[in-house]
This record gives structure tokens, C-alpha cells and sequence, in this order.
């Protein structure tokens, strides 16, 4: 199977969409003639010219709202947003537009429109392009929310969401964009709401969102080779639809949570997974299930600030051992 | 001082207000008059009934009557080709009606009914006629304005020569959307005409008090967006204006902002005491009512006679008369339809409900143990040690409540209901 980098694989997922579809095209700030902030539109705009690779100003509400009427009348736009946070310029276009249309209109027309974009700390890029909101979308009914961890899930996942027909929020990270992972030839768009297990263990449950999928895989291994417990890793791939019964199922298994996210505790997707664990797996609990998530703070520049603000390995070792503790 | 500033508001509409402006386009064709008076006599008892309906409480949420801006409304889309796209705001049930959009329908959606044009989904500020190019109401002040530049450029990509209209008041001119909206448009040349609906107010707050610059129409030069006026008293002139602006943006490829200068006769919304203008201003753009001017004009000019006036709004009466009728006699939609099309159906989502907590489980899921045990205390307690204590809580409450029923009967049946099984 081809090696590639989490990047590549978005670029091979795009270019393969709008040579298959007219209708898909890109726009977003510095895709075409710059290549992407991150490099992820690397030569589209040669191959597919500036009809369809569209350098837009910079102005974010109105590159989504440029999207959503387009998607509504018959386009399949892509919009990058060159990070997270400034998706929240345009959260006006994207809840009480994107998210909206198709309910509020009963039905008559549809947005099918991605919306992809980069978040994540680690290049001490500070409090305006570092955060983690994915909880922040997955609060919102009317979107797909897509958290993909490794190259072929970039690329299997990207695919399914230029195909589908609902408004996609694709959620990148910028620590991933220059990881390796094997990704299969010619595959095609994979499922939402379908969770990987990226590791079996009987002892406790670890769900990573985004790039604390990566993290807690790591946190595992450490647990079996220092500590003898054997961690069950999902990733739970997309948020919205959930796969929530491969969690539960697993939860039954071990008895014990944890989950780890690199946004914000409050109303994070933790508290959520959190609430839906209890509720409906509350008989199989034997301990609270535990939440590692990003400190409370906006993301500090200063480099030893910064990393002790998001979660590493030995966070998620500490709280998978807490659940142990009265043994 | 209220009423200087609007005699200077009207003095800014530019040509002139007052009949002698309506002098300045000749008369369309017999056939044309009519459907241009119809419609906007349409617009008009069918916004006095919303009214009327909304103070009998079968509409509710907000309600924005376009009443005195009949002629923009109708002038404007009578200048539309079928195949142009339409966008508005949440002051739109005229818009939608000069469409095309059965009347019957947008009463429908007032009263939230099933049959309503977005089925009741979307009410008074969000109507939808996808069959006639109207692509919404929108209840965000300058929500619209990037939708419709998409929308025209899905025109534009796809190779047609279909254009759109985004209509808009003179508060969405302040948003960051209006000037964001006007550059993307002008830097990729799309078919667009931005229409500003100028009613001299956003919400309570006059124009010059809410804008630096109160000609809006140079308000998109910056942004390379050609500006131009229209009297929107006066059907004709706003009529010829958007034809000339339409063809501009079709043809010239050079999207256009065309400001129609008009006034909003009723309050902001039905919740509005008006205390931000004077009844001597409301009287005077009055006088200049565009649906008795134009007939006025169609009088003297022999046109129609006062009796086939009088014929056509009778006519405008009845046809909303059963629009009420309809809307009354439709069903509310039914509570099951509560998820329908929040997602599109398809591959990645197969079946509606997969989204929703409650649908998996409509109560809190406590255990296996506890379902089979059922509700009795008893049973629970045998369920184990951890349900001792809530059977004996709800043992209590149980005999609480036993007690109060065998000394009187509860005022609030909640006391009893609350009390929790």
C-alpha cells in the first residue's frame, strides 16, 4: 500500500473528486497561486485552472455564504479556511445558513458543501490559530462533522464528504498534515459514523478525537509495556453521525472511559461522549469515566505554556491509571 | 426636527417625489398595467390580513409587513426573466407573492401549516419557492447578500445567462456581508443586482442616524460596484431601473447596487410603537402612495375607469380571503415530521434519527437490571444493593403523595405528576 502524508492525501482526495465531478470546485485564501497555507491545494490551480481553484479575498462569512448559494443552486463548492478560529467569522453563514437551509425550507433545496479547515496547537501560533472547536460544530444539528486522524481516513473521509449531499464541516489538524500513513490505491469515499478501533485491549476504553486518536494510540502502548493494562483505542472518525455504538460496546467490554480531546473541557465533546456513556452504559460502569482535554486557557505562544496545555501521553496514562486507583 | 429630516429624507430620493416623477416613463401595454396594479394590490390586502391574522394570534413570532413598498417590490421582479434567482430578507411575503408563490401558501406558512411554502418550517421570515427561482427569506440582516453572490456564481460557472436579484434594507448596508458581498462580486464579475431597499429605517432607527453615508447608492463604489437610485414610489421608475441594472449584470457581466427609495407604512414589525418618527411623516410619504398614484394615473390617462380599479382590488380581497380560508383548513404538520430533512438522505446518512440522543433511548437508560425489574420498589430493591436507596425515595414519594390525595385534591396536577414515577 502507497505511504503518504496526511497532506498528500487530501491532494490526492481533491484532485480526484473535481477530475471526476464539473461541479466540485475550491476556493478559499492563497489556495491557488500561494498553493495553501498549508500546502494541502499544491498544484490544483495548474491543473484545474482559476475557474475552478478560486483565490478569494480575505473575508470568511462571505467565501462560506459565496459557498452555501452556490451549493444551493446546483455547484459543489469546497471552502478551505486557512484555521479553525477563523472559521468564527463565518459561524453566521455556517449555523444559520449552512446548517439551516435545508431544514428551514422544508426540503426543497440542499447545501452540499465542505467546509475544510485546519486546528490544533504545536506550532506556537497562539490564541487566534490554535484552538480545537470541533465540539463547537458537533453541537450544531444540520452538519456532518469529520475529525479524520490519519492519511487514509483524510482521504476516504474527504471523499465521502465532496459526495455527499449535507453540509460538511472536514476538520483537519496541523500536526497531521506532515504525518505518514499507508493509504490504499483507488479507494474510495469511506462511511461516516463508522469508528476505527485502532487498538483492542480489555481493560479501559480510550476514545481520541482528531489528533489525540495519535496520542492516545501512544498513551496505550506505554500502559501494556509499563503498567500491564490493555487499552481498547477508537477513533471515533466523524462526530456527526457518531458511532457511538462501537464505544458502548467496547465500554461494556472494559468498564471503564476515558476520553481525550484537545479543545476545551467545558461543553467539550468529552462532556458529551461523557453523558452519552452513562446513559446508556451507566450497569456496565466500574469507575467515573474520565475526561483529558486542553486546558481551560486560550493557547498561550510561550513554548513550555503551550504544550503544557494540551494533552500527551502521560495525561492519558495518568487518567486511564485513576480509573484503577481503589483496585 | 423629525419632520425636517423627512422632508430632507425625501428631498435625498433625488428625482423628485409626487406624481410628476411617474410622468417620466409612459405607460406600459393595457395587460401589463393590470397584472402591475393586481399584484400590487395583492401585496397590499394580503399584508393588511396578515395583520389582521396576527392580532387574532393564528400567525406567530415576528410579523414585517411590506405595506408602502409595494411598488419596489413589484416594479423590480416585474423586470425579472423566470430563470433569474431571487434573494430577500425577512420583510418577503411581497417578494414571494410577485414570484408567483400561490398566496394561498404563503398564508399557509404564516400560520405554520403543512401546506405553507416551506412547510411550516420556516414562518413569516423564512419563505421558499424553489419552482419559481425564490431562494428565500432570510431573517439575518445581510445573511443573504454572500448567498446570492454563490447563487450568481453558479450561474456564471454553469455557463448560463440567468442573473439575481438580492434585495436587502438600508441596515443590512452597514453589515460586514454588504461590503465583503460587493467586492467578491465585482472581483469575479458575477450577475448580480444588489437592490437596497431604503424605507428609511433599520428596525427603529433612521437612516441618517444609523449610516454615515445616507445615499446609499454610492455606498459599493469603494468596492467597485456601480451605484444607481430609484424612486420607490413609483412602479414604473423602479421597474425601469432594475430592467437597465439587470442587463448590466447579465450582460456586462459588472454587478450593479440599485437603491429604491421608498417608505415603510406600518411599524417595523407588528410589536412596534413607532415612537422613532412622527404621524405627520408617516402622512406625508402617504400621499404618495404608490398603489393610488399608479391607479390615479391609470384613471386620467383613461386606461381603466374607477369601477374596474375598484373590480381588481375587490378582486386582490377575495383572492386573499381564500388564502385564509386555505390556511386555516390546512393541518399543522405532524409531530413525527420534527427530524424530517434535517440531513439529506444518502450515503452517510441512510435513516433520519441516528443523530438524535433521544431517539435511541426517549428516557434516561439506567441499566438492565432496572428495566427488567420494572417500577415497583420492591423489584428494584432485589435488583441490587445500588437501587436500595431510590426505591426507598420513591417509596416515600409515593406515600407522600398518597397522603395529600386522601386529604384533598391537588390544585396543580403537576404536584401530583412532578412527583415522579
Amino acid at each position: 500500500m502507497p505511504v503518504m502524508r496526511y497532506r498528500e492525501a487530501l491532494n490526492q482526495s481533491l484532485r480526484e473528486e473535481m477530475e471526476a465531478d464539473e461541479r466540485v470546485f475550491i476556493m478559499g485564501e492563497d489556495i491557488g497561486v500561494f498553493q495553501g497555507a498549508f500546502k494541502v491545494t499544491a498544484g490544483l490551480l495548474e491543473q484545474f485552472g482559476d475557474r475552478r481553484v478560486r483565490d478569494t479575498p480575505i473575508s470568511e462569512n462571505t467565501i462560506v455564504g459565496v459557498g452555501v448559494g452556490g451549493a444551493m443552486a446546483g455547484l459543489r463548492p469546497i471552502v478551505e479556511l486557512m484555521t479553525i478560529n477563523f472559521s468564527l467569522l463565518a459561524l453566521d453563514q455556517i449555523i444559520n445558513h449552512a446548517a439551516a437551509i435545508h431544514y428551514m425550507f422544508g426540503g426543497q433545496v440542499k447545501v452540499p458543501l465542505v467546509v475544510r479547515m485546519p486546528q490544533g496547537a504545536g506550532h506556537q501560533l497562539g490564541p487566534t490559530h490554535s484552538h480545537c472547536l470541533e465540539a463547537m460544530y458537533l453541537h450544531v444539528p444540520g452538519l456532518l462533522v469529520a475529525v479524520p486522524s490519519t492519511a487514509a481516513d483524510a482521504k476516504g473521509l474527504l471523499k465521502a464528504a465532496i459526495q455527499d449531499d449535507n453540509p460538511v464541516i472536514f476538520i483537519e489538524h496541523e500536526y497531521l498534515y506532515g504525518q505518514r500513513g499507508e493509504v490504499p490505491e483507488n479507494g474510495g469515499p469511506m462511511r461516516f459514523g463508522e469508528a476505527a478501533v485502532r487498538r483492542e485491549g480489555s481493560d479501559v476504553t480510550v476514545v481520541g478525537i482528531s489528533r489525540m486518536a495519535i496520542t492516545a494510540e501512544r498513551a496505550a502502548e506505554q500502559l501494556s509495556h509499563e503498567h500491564e493494562l490493555e487499552a481498547e483505542v477508537i477513533d471515533p472518525r466523524t462526530l456527526r453521525p457518531l458511532d457511538l455504538d462501537t464505544i458502548l460496546d467496547s465500554v461494556k467490554k472494559t468498564n471503564r472511559a476515558v476520553i481525550v480531546e484537545e479543545g476545551w473541557p467545558h461543553g467539550g465533546v468529552g462532556a458529551n461522549l461523557a453523558a452519552l456513556i452513562q446513559e446508556q452504559a451507566f450497569d456496565y460502569l466500574d469507575a467515573p469515566v474520565a475526561r483529558v482535554t486542553g486546558a481551560d486557557v486560550p493557547m498561550p505562544y510561550s513554548k513550555p505554556l503551550e504544550q503544557a496545555a494540551f494533552p500527551h501521553e502521560e495525561h492519558v496514562i495518568q487518567a486511564c491509571l485513576s480509573l484503577f486507583k481503589d483496585l | 426636527m423629525a419632520r425636517e429630516a423627512a422632508v430632507s429624507r425625501e428631498k435625498s430620493a433625488g428625482n423628485g417625489a409626487g406624481d410628476g416623477a411617474q410622468r417620466q416613463h409612459s405607460l406600459p401595454d393595457k395587460d401589463t398595467c393590470q397584472a402591475v396594479l393586481s399584484k400590487m394590490m395583492l401585496i397590499r390586502r394580503f399584508e393588511e390580513r396578515a395583520g389582521e391574522m396576527y392580532a387574532k394570534a393564528k400567525i406567530g413570532g415576528f410579523l414585517h409587513l411590506c405595506i408602502g413598498e409595494e411598488a419596489t417590490v413589484v416594479g423590480s421582479t416585474q423586470a425579472m426573466r423566470d430563470s433569474d434567482y431571487l434573494l430577500s430578507t425577512y420583510r418577503e411575503h411581497g417578494q414571494a407573492i410577485a414570484r408567483g408563490t400561490h398566496p394561498n401558501a404563503v398564508m399557509a406558512e404564516l400560520f405554520g401549516r403543512v401546506d405553507g411554502c416551506s412547510n411550516g418550517r420556516g414562518g413569516s421570515m423564512h419563505l421558499f419557492d424553489i419552482e419559481r427561482r425564490f431562494l428565500g427569506g432570510y431573517g439575518i440582516v445581510g445573511g443573504s447578500l454572500p448567498l446570492s453572490a454563490g447563487v450568481a456564481l453558479a450561474c456564471d460557472y454553469q455557463g448560463t445567462d440567468d442573473a439575481v436579484v438580492c434585495m436587502f434594507g438600508d441596515g443590512a448596508t452597514n453589515q460586514g456581508t454588504f461590503g465583503e458581498s460587493m467586492n467578491m462580486a465585482a472581483l469575479w464579475k458575477l450577475p448580480v443586482v444588489f437592490m437596497v431597499i431604503n424605507n428609511q429605517f433599520g428596525m427603529g432607527t433612521a437612516l441618517e442616524r444609523h449610516s454615515a453615508v445616507t445615499d446609499l447608492s454610492k455606498k459599493a463604489e469603494g468596492y467597485g460596484v456601480p451605484g444607481s437610485r430609484c424612486d420607490g414610489m413609483d412602479v414604473l421608475d423602479v421597474h425601469s431601473a432594475t430592467t437597465e441594472a439587470l442587463r448590466k449584470a447579465r450582460e456586462d457581466r459588472e454587478p450593479q447596487l440599485l437603491e429604491a427609495v421608498t417608505y415603510r407604512f406600518r411599524g417595523h414589525s407588528m410589536a412596534d410603537p413607532e415612537e422613532y418618527r412622527t404621524k405627520d411623516e408617516v402622512e406625508e410619504w402617504r400621499r404618495r402612495d404608490p398603489i393610488a398614484s399608479f391607479s390615479k394615473r391609470l384613471a386620467e390617462e383613461g386606461v381603466f375607469s374607477e369601477e374596474d380599479i375598484e373590480k381588481l382590488d375587490q378582486k386582490a380581497v377575495s383572492t386573499v380571503d381564500e388564502a385564509v380560508q386555505f390556511a386555516d383548513n390546512s393541518p399543522f404538520p405532524e409531530l413525527d415530521s420534527l427530524y424530517d430533512d434535517l440531513y439529506v438522505l444518502g450515503e452517510q446518512v441512510k435513516s433520519r434519527g441516528w443523530w438524535s440522543v433521544d431517539e435511541r433511548s426517549p428516557e434516561p437508560h439506567r441499566g438492565e437490571e432496572e428495566r427488567e425489574a420494572g417500577r415497583l420498589p420492591h423489584e428494584l430493591a432485589e435488583a441490587g444493593a445500588a437501587y436500595a436507596g431510590v426505591g426507598e425515595a420513591q417509596e416515600r414519594k409515593r406515600r407522600q403523595r398518597q397522603a395529600a390525595d386522601d386529604d384533598e385534591p391537588a390544585a396543580d396536577p403537576r404536584d401530583v405528576e412532578g412527583g415522579g414515577d
